[in-house]
């Protein structure tokens, strides 16, 4: 936007110093344009949380109804690997506060080498989830595409006391899988766009976009890193723990 | 008969030399604007575009139930027909009509701000909804799609082999224009608000429009995962909706009417909102009980939550949820009826004039009464077992739907486009024309109520042949209306080059878009205003007229 654009106010209300380069023509202020950019954000969020309640509803409703299956598919979960996965993503969040951090403190070098390693970590926990998957590819447990009964009407070695599955409660596994497939590949989605918008930030943060006193978008792509974040927390519970010793 | 029209004397009077159309120039200051009102024009370009698009559909459909037998198109061409129809007028016309348009283009300037908190996300929401309206066409050249807009599983899922993964996407993506939309609005009118514009002092088209952004941030996000999933479920098989593999299909009822029962509100509470300021405007009072109306749209919006399930009466839930659900639909109608009943007395005593937005308004008035009431029967659980997938329930959307958004969306777009365009429409033809739709649309829809109690289902394209005449009508009364939508859109272009010049305020009105010059500027102020008024407040605005009065002489 042009800067003759700006319409100047009275005087008595005119801010004593501020209106630097990055504030937009049509706040007022620096102050109530950080306002609006947080105020947006925890409103994206909420529609967020509203995307993936969809999910959770459905999972709510089928653990109920088949609860067996959930139990005998969540047996299949490779623990240490969501255990790792869940330490990644709160060690990445700390990193990225340790970001919005640095931009507050104006710390070019730290908010660089902060938002780096929150990178790498998003990129490790991707890694990760795409070893799981590829390990319930190889055992036939992705419903849909490549999916057997076999594992659930036999005993699993891992838990010998647990009884097989009927074949009509082993053809439940399916939902609890596609759940399994449909949150965490949502979630991953989520944390593809995260690492994208990240190395575009890394590039800005380069030329020191946000070093200058602006540092919305870092705070606020903090707010949706940790929310990512949140989702995995409510995630890892219900489809790897919650049934582990039952 | 007495106007409150005052326009400047046309021989001298002259549109303002700087505005918002020609600040810049060229395709590219179009499609690469920040602009507020530029962007709410491309949007009523665009929404235009598909409201034909979909009123062609409808005319075909029309054509074909003239006759009880399926001659005109094949039965499966019918199903397109209809599933198009749907699809284009409910996501690409009525859930961005108000909103999108004048919504985009005044609710900055009634709050007192230069833009909308978003400019560019504002952008990026007309972009998505062109993506979302190129899916569509596409789904419509390469075969169409036959599911019905409601996408039922597991028929979407598994028995139907036409466009529905494209349809699902097109809609997908312009969820997301709708929740951008939201969004802005909901921010712009909590952080933008100039100096002195208190919550209670905004007109009741921001109230409006900001219980309606509730649900649109709120629910659509839900409806987009439900078409996610549905589209991997006959992309790759997963079996969230599939009974083979454990799924339920009724879950999908249950999300899909999570967003789509709200969405009607999402669909009316704008219009509402152009109701209650041309309702004010033309009577010269302000809105009576402005803080029942402002919440009543807020009730609606919460309520609009909470009745979901009675779109699923007949599929199998259980008796005790749907006496709840009977129960909160009916709740409905009290914020509802809380606002006919204000707008009613608003009128009482008022000085009423009968300008184009006031015929309109009037006629929304009349036909959403009749559409909310009938859906009072519907949401009673014995009268619905009777009526559900029968032509009662389409004549009552369609009153609630046409005769009531659409209605409100053609005051809204005659009451201000003065303001947008700088130029006043013809009065005599404008009024000719909410005449003929008025009487088009009653011909057209009222003798579906009779037909469909009588007991003729829905989205079939043949009939038993005594239902014919109530169908002749139907389809007569089509013809009117098509021609009352024709209208506004030749004489409006006409008026962009013809119009008389309108002025700053030639209705006389209060609100702080009539304040500014017409069109506006690119900032919309000159200054940041400072408000110091309630809204509907006609006699500050004769004070102020009077003091100008007073400084010219």
């Amino acid at each position: 936007m042009d800067s003759q654009a700006i319409v100047t106010l009275p005087e008595h209300e005119q801010p004593a110093h501020e209106h630097p380069d990055y504030v937009r023509h049509h706040f007022a202020n620096a102050d109530q344009q950080r306002e609006t950019a947080n105020f947006g954000m925890w409103l994206f969020l909420l529609t967020e949380i509203m995307f993936f309640s969809g999910m959770f509803a459905a999972y709510l409703i089928y653990r109920n109804w088949y609860y067996p299956a959930f139990v005998a598919g969540s047996h299949y979960m490779i623990i240490w690997a969501g255990t790792m996965n869940t330490a990644v993503l709160i060690c990445s969040s700390f990193t990225m506060a340790m970001g919005v951090y640095s931009a507050e403190m104006r710390n070019r070098k730290a908010l660089l080498r902060w938002l780096t390693l929150t990178l790498l970590l998003g990129l490790v926990f991707l890694g990760i989830k795409a070893y799981e998957w590829h390990a319930e590819w190889v055992e036939h447990h992705v419903p849909g595409l490549n999916f057997s009964i076999e594992d659930f009407t036999h005993v699993n070695p891992k838990y010998p006391a647990d009884r097989p599955l009927s074949v009509g409660m082993a053809d439940k596994t399916q939902i609890y899988f596609s759940l399994y497939f449909a949150m965490t590949g949502m979630h991953a989605l989520h944390m593809c766009i995260g690492c994208g918008i990240l190395i575009v930030l890394l590039f800005q943060a380069w030329g020191g976009t946000y070093t200058n006193g602006h540092m919305n978008t870092i705070e606020n792509f903090g707010l949706y890193w940790h929310f990512v974040d949140i989702v995995w927390i409510f995630l890892y519970p219900l489809l790897y723990l919650i049934s582990r010793h039952q | 008969m007495s106007t409150i029209v005052s326009l400047p004397d046309q021989s001298t009077a002259k549109l303002p030399k700087h505005t918002y159309l020609n600040n810049e120039y060229g395709l590219k200051s179009w499609l690469l604007t920040g602009d507020h009102k530029r962007i709410a024009i491309l949007y009523l370009i665009s929404i235009t575009f598909f409201f034909f698009i979909g009123g062609a559909m409808a005319g075909l459909i029309r054509l074909e139930l003239l006759t009880p037998q399926s001659d005109l198109v094949a039965a499966d061409t019918y199903n397109k027909l209809f599933t198009m129809h749907g699809i284009i007028m409910i996501f690409l016309f009525l859930v961005p009509s108000v909103p999108a348009t004048i919504g985009n283009f005044l609710i900055p300037i009634m709050v007192g701000a230069k833009d909308l908190a978003f400019p560019k996300i504002n952008l990026l929401s007309w972009y998505l909804y062109i993506v979302g309206g190129c899916l569509i066409l596409w789904a419509l050249i390469a075969g169409g799609v036959d599911t019905g807009w409601t996408f039922t599983t597991p028929l979407s899922t598994h028995y139907l082999n036409t466009h529905v993964i494209t349809a699902g996407m097109a809609i997908f993506v312009a969820g997301f224009s709708s929740i951008f939309t939201g969004l802005n609005f909901i921010v712009t009118i909590h952080r933008m608000r100039a100096p002195g514009m208190t919550w209670f002092r905004l007109p009741l088209f921001v109230w409006s429009h900001y219980a309606a952004s509730i649900l649109m941030v709120l629910g659509t996000p839900v409806l987009a995962i439900t078409l996610v999933l549905v589209i991997l479920e006959r992309t790759i098989g997963i079996g969230v909706f599939d009974p083979t593999k454990g799924g339920d299909p009724l879950l999908f009822q249950h999300l899909f009417w999570f967003y789509s029962h709200p969405a009607v509100y999402i669909m009316i509470l704008p219009g509402m909102g152009v109701i209650s300021e041309v309702i004010s405007t033309f009577s010269r009072k302000r809105v009576f009980g402005y803080t029942a109306v402002a919440f009543s749209s807020v009730a609606i919006a919460v309520f609009g939550f909470f009745v979901w399930a009675h779109h699923m009466f007949i599929m199998g839930v259980s008796n005790y949820s749907a006496l709840v659900f009977s129960l909160l639909t009916m709740l409905v109608a009290v914020p509802s009826a809380i606002k006919i009943f204000n707008w009613a007395a608003t009128l009482y005593k008022g000085s009423i004039t009968f300008e184009t937005p006031m015929l309109y308004a009037f006629g929304f008035m009349g036909l959403f009464t009749i559409g909310g009431l009938t859906g009072v029967f519907l949401g009673s659980l014995g009268m619905d077992i009777h009526l559900t997938e029968t032509y009662f329930v389409v004549a009552h959307f369609h009153f609630v739907m046409v005769g009531g958004m659409l209605m409100a969306f053609l005051a809204g777009v005659h009451f201000w486009w003065p303001k947008i365009t700088g130029r006043m429409y013809p009065e005599g033809l404008s009024k000719l024309a909410a005449g003929t739709t008025f009487i088009g649309f009653i011909l057209t829809f009222f003798p579906q109520f009779i037909v469909g109690y009588l007991g003729m289902p829905r989205r079939y394209a043949a009939y038993p042949p005594e239902f014919q005449v109530l169908n002749v009508l139907s389809t007569a009364g089509a013809s009117v209306l098509g021609i009352g939508y024709l209208l506004p859109i030749l004489y409006l272009t006409w008026s962009l080059k013809y119009g008389k010049i309108a002025g700053n305020n030639p209705w006389q009105a209060t609100g702080l878009e009539w304040q500014i010059q017409s069109p506006p500027l690119t900032e919309n102020f000159v200054e940041t205003p400072v408000i110091d008024y309630e809204a509907y407040d006609y006699e500050w605005l004769a004070n102020k007229t009077k003091h100008e009065v007073q400084t010219v002489g």
